[in-house]
């Protein structure tokens, strides 16, 4: 009984990595081994699927063009839900109930709804093919969030608080930065992490709004399969090194990420 | 000088401060004692800033500071919940009112240590408030409000959610800490005795108005009302309805009829409601002149140095506050004694018409 405890979820966790490993696994194949039948590790271990990536400039423009529109949403995203978050956290006003559930419905539609739109628009002002047209564009669905779930920290602290610093003779912008946004440093971090990561995941938007100068590494991956044959190696080891940066910024987060799924609400 | 002048605070179709004017005077420890709900909290956070008047207006000095921002007035509050910075030292949430106003660092540091010193902090400056058991935090946001020289200080029952030990050792110190201060100290309480304790003077609001203000003592020994009374009145004031004609009153359902006292025969006939504190119905007849009831036993409340017996008189619970333990079955008669010279009469309207009698022990 007490090795079948144990059994299971050892069984689960190698159930959950099995894809992981598999991907691994590919990306030090070639790609001849890959179709060449099955085995569990690779017979002829090779980095030259990695090599390609880091030297092939149509390759590593991908990840530097996703980081760079995904480090602009994620500042942009948390800078404007900081103080609207506080607002709804603070102070009653006119339809403030409904506004605050108005900002998640707008997670309720497909982002494509909002690709032809979005499309439409930039390329009238000169906004297409750029980093800030995509990170502008996610700013869509991931502010509401930003908004939430930093509203949910907010309101775990202490209205007193505030009103401490403010006997204590503190401005607001300066005891919003020097005593209030310490307070709620993880729900900051937990929400750039929610906003990393949903902007590093979209690809339809991501694709639609690029074509060369800002093209995302989702896009390149899908573009190259057809391009220049089944490079499945390739492909895998792209796959690895996109597991990596969302594999990195939850670390940090890793103590707060459920309250973060809860929005803030524990 | 703080005044209010006829500040009022209304939300929504709610009266919270109904009507109060007050003028507290630098170097005076003051009691805002009320029941929960009266609006004490509400009244302080007019006082301070934090909210603004319906109507009236505040005035600090002569100078009308109606709608001025806290941060513009030299005030300090403590709440009932330990409020600190939990992300600053105990040494920077003590200072930090000090940063503010960029005081020097050598002055900071000598008025931080002196305010740790006075409140026992000493020894914990470089921890975090978290850190900290309850009483310490709240010595820590006392120490933030002493070290800042306010004229006007707010305790918002600071001591409520202390044990007692450490409440009884707060409550001593605290005058003491704040006397050299010479600024208004406001002190907001539910309970009568820790108002008692603290001295100075007291205000007693009930339902948003300010029934009474003046020195503790006088407020409590002459309440000019009944609603005054009952607040200042911990167990709870004993009451019975009485009808006067002459030097006869009657009290009670049964209409059982006592002498007055020479002085109270002179006052108008008709309806009136006799008072008076527990501690005056006794167990043991006091000697001549006391009333002889006898009532049924409610309940029986024994804290160990002293007994409260609840009994039914004459169709009203009145509560006997006796010394040493006293214990009696439910339901059991007993006869109960008090001296009319004890009573406080209250007119219909509820204001005093006769105080109760000092008698020599």
């Amino acid at each position: 009984m007490k090795r079948a405890g144990f059994l299971v979820p050892f069984l689960y966790i190698v159930f959950l990595m099995l894809p992981i490993y598999w991907l691994l696994n590919m990306s030090f194949k070639t790609t001849n081994e890959i179709l060449g039948g099955f085995s569990m590790w690779p017979a002829d271990f090779t980095f030259d699927n990695y090599a390609k990536i880091f030297t092939d400039p149509t390759w590593y423009n991908g990840y530097i063009n996703s980081i760079t529109y995904v480090a602009i949403n994620t500042v942009l995203s948390v800078a404007v839900a900081l103080p609207a978050a506080y607002a709804f956290s603070r102070y009653r006003f006119l339809g403030d109930k409904h506004l605050f559930f108005w900002l998640l419905t707008n997670r309720m539609a497909p982002p494509a709804v909002f690709a032809l739109p979005f499309l439409q628009l930039y390329s009238a002002i000169g906004l297409f093919d750029t980093h800030l047209a995509v990170a502008l564009a996610h700013c869509l669905f991931n502010i509401p969030l930003a908004v939430w779930i930093l509203e949910g920290f907010m309101s775990g602290v202490p209205r007193e608080i505030d009103e401490t610093a403010y006997l204590d003779g503190y401005s607001f912008p300066r005891f919003f930065v020097k005593i209030f946004m310490p307070l709620i440093a993880s729900g900051i971090g937990v929400t750039a992490f929610f906003c990393f990561m949903f902007s590093w995941v979209e690809m339809l938007l991501a694709k639609t709004l690029t074509s060369v100068a800002a093209k995302p590494i989702v896009a390149t991956m899908t573009r190259t399969a057809s391009t220049s044959g089944y490079e499945l190696g390739l492909l895998a080891a792209a796959g690895v090194l996109t597991i990596i940066p969302g594999a990195i910024v939850i670390w940090f987060v890793r103590n707060y990420i459920a309250k973060g799924f809860a929005l803030g609400r524990v | 000088m703080l005044e209010l002048r006829q500040v009022s605070k209304i939300i929504g179709a709610e009266t919270h401060i109904d009507g109060v004017s007050l003028t507290l005077h630098p170097g005076t420890l003051n009691v805002l004692l009320g029941p929960t709900l009266s609006g004490k909290t509400t009244l302080m956070r007019l006082m301070a800033g934090l909210e603004q008047p319906t109507e009236g207006t505040v005035h600090v000095g002569g100078e009308d500071v109606t709608g001025r921002a806290v941060r513009k007035r030299n005030v300090a509050m403590v709440y009932q919940q330990f409020i600190n910075y939990p992300t600053l030292s105990v040494y920077e949430n003590i200072a930090s009112p000090l940063r503010v106003a960029r005081v020097g660092a050598a002055e900071i540091d000598r008025r931080v240590r002196e305010a740790a010193d006075l409140l026992k902090l000493a020894p914990y400056l470089e921890r975090t408030p978290l850190q900290l058991s309850g009483g310490q935090q709240q010595r820590t946001a006392l120490a933030r409000a002493l070290v800042k020289g306010a004229d006007l200080v707010l305790l918002d029952e600071p001591l409520a959610n202390l044990d007692y030990k450490l409440r009884e050792e707060l409550r001593a110190e605290l005058p003491r800490i704040f006397s050299q201060s010479g600024a208004i100290f406001v002190y907001a309480t539910t309970e009568p005795s820790e108002a008692l304790l603290l001295g100075g003077n007291t205000a007693t609001l009930h339902q948003g108005r300010l029934t009474q203000f003046g020195p503790t003592i006088d407020v409590y020994r002459d309440p000019a009302d009944l609603v005054t009374a009952r607040t200042f009145s911990d167990p709870p004031l004993n009451t019975i309805a009485a009808g006067k004609t002459g030097a006869r009153l009657m009290i009670g359902a049964e209409n059982m009829e006592i002498r007055l006292p020479g002085d109270a025969a002179s006052l108008p006939d008709g309806d009136y409601t006799a008072a008076f504190h527990p501690h005056h119905l006794v167990l043991k007849s006091p000697g001549r002149g006391a009333l002889k009831l006898s009532g049924t036993v409610a309940v029986t409340e024994i804290t160990g140095s002293e007994s409260f017996v609840h009994v039914d008189v004459h169709g009203a619970r009145w509560v006997s506050l006796v010394h040493g333990v006293h214990a009696f079955p439910l339901g059991a008669t007993i006869d109960v004694y008090v001296d009319p010279q004890r009573f406080m009469l209250f007119a219909a309207d509820g204001s005093l018409a006769r105080p109760a009698q000092r008698i020599a022990a």
